[in-house]
């Protein structure tokens, strides 16, 4: 019936969106200290979205390190630099890529599961018969996600760094024949801990967070039909995605 | 059960891979590796420029990492700059009058103190100080004596007068004197 009352405009859609995923992760987070009574739930979440991640993150991330690799010694070999291989490739990792592109990954692998999974509880009327039985969904179902998301992303950026520094190793030393002492000395002098490290980490905590949030809160809300749960699945990956890349911009910048 | 324990174990699993592998990164691949945390002992020099030196710095004789820069101030009534470098307690025995110099690692590369071993059978003890020291070479300065250096007769104008209009003019010939 309301639907039909009259057409929706699409920026108070959008900011009705907005608005509704922000107050959801209010209630998250105030349902924090209830679902720890699930901790076995949250742990299971942490197995499900992260150790299941692990495969293709370390893929993904041992190929990116070799194309760095390869791309960055053809553009410091023009300026006679190919010392500094492992610093550049290093210092893009941990500032950028291994945060940014595992939360991308993390966004097509769990997120996408986590959305199907609470929609299809939606559309099935699970997430109903729980508040029946006196069970708060937030508390058991969107929390534990949520947290899981939070714990494994940094986890699964410092995978994706390892193998990354390890592909460009392969291709830097092994193939191209740079030295593997210099590799290691420049990368070891050019990368500080918290100025580097730490910085991707607090990014990939963030990007952890932001994409188990909209994941969960799509699941959350679809619409309780097959069709609903589609498109909450594809809009899972769509703002993910943009929300990941515009926040790394915005961190990036305060974080420099 | 036992299917709740097993991936228990595996998330357990996956968490202390994830931390070994953070502090793996943390230690083996930045500056921290090469941050020796060995009894040490201090020693001071005067230079009348350090140019781009920094903090932890590597000080380093004959090649060879030794200690590093521990603190870079302004003595207020020389008007130079004081650097305290702490020297790793293996390397003790550093004739007292050896020579401080600051070098840069490469052609643009970061820049450390290099200390000359001198011929004394006196070692420098906690707190000692190097007599002989060596500023920063400055690119700039040395540009910039290359070019008044290299056309005597016409110095004079070359450095006062018409130094950034003509340089098309006056450099040809500076070019010819060379070989």
């Amino acid at each position: 019936m309301n639907q039909i009352r009259k057409p929706p405009s699409m920026i108070g859609d959008a900011l009705a969106q907005i608005g509704a995923c922000g107050l959801f992760l209010v209630q998250i987070v105030a349902a924090i200290p209830k679902s720890l009574r699930h901790v076995v739930e949250t742990i299971r979440q942490i197995w499900f979205v992260g150790a299941m991640s692990l495969v293709i993150i370390m893929t993904c991330g041992l190929f990116v390190g070799m194309v760095l690799g390869l791309q960055l010694y053809y553009v410091l070999s023009i300026f006679g630099g190919t010392a500094a291989l492992g610093t550049v490739v290093s210092l893009s990792l941990y500032r950028e890529l291994g945060p940014v592109v595992a939360a991308l990954l993390f966004a097509g692998r769990a997120g996408t599961s986590i959305t199907a999974e609470i929609g299809l509880m939606r559309a099935t009327d699970q997430l109903a018969a729980m508040e029946m039985m006196a069970v708060d969904p937030i508390a058991y179902v969107a929390a534990p996600r949520f947290l899981a998301g939070l714990v494994a992303m940094p986890l699964l950026a410092c995978a994706f760094n390892a193998m990354g520094i390890f592909g460009a190793h392969l291709v830097g030393v092994n193939w191209l024949g740079l030295d593997n002492g210099t590799f290691w000395s420049n990368m070891t002098s050019g990368v500080d801990v918290w100025k580097d490290v730490m910085n991707g980490v607090w990014k990939s905590i963030a990007f952890g967070g932001v994409v188990a949030l909209i994941a969960v809160f799509q699941g959350y809300t679809t619409a309780p039909t097959s069709e609903g749960v589609a498109y909450a699945t594809t809009r899972t990956v769509v703002f993910s995605s943009i929300v990941v890349l515009a926040l790394d911009f915005v961190m990036t910048a305060f974080l420099m | 059960m036992t299917q709740r324990r097993s991936y228990q174990v595996g998330t357990g699993l996956f968490i202390l891979l994830g931390f070994t592998t953070l502090a793996y990164l943390a230690t083996q691949t930045t500056s921290i590796a090469n941050f020796s945390q060995g009894p040490s002992y201090m020693l001071k020099a005067h230079f009348t420029n350090i140019g781009q030196l920094k903090l932890r710095a590597p000080v380093k004789l004959a090649g060879v990492r030794i200690g590093s820069v521990e603190s870079i101030a302004l003595d207020p009534d020389r008007l130079d700059a004081i650097v305290q470098m702490s020297i790793d307690k293996h390397y003790g025995n550093i004739p007292e009058d050896s020579s401080a110099s600051i070098f840069t690692s490469g052609l643009l590369g970061d820049q450390y103190v290099g200390i000359q071993a001198g011929g004394s059978s006196d070692m420098f003890k906690d707190g000692g100080e190097f007599i002989l020291t060596q500023p920063s070479m400055q690119l700039e300065d040395l540009i910039g004596k290359f070019l008044v250096s290299g056309s005597p007769a016409q110095k004079p104008a070359d450095a006062s007068n018409n130094a950034s209009q003509d340089k098309p003019a006056t450099n040809p010939p500076a070019n010819d004197n060379k070989p």
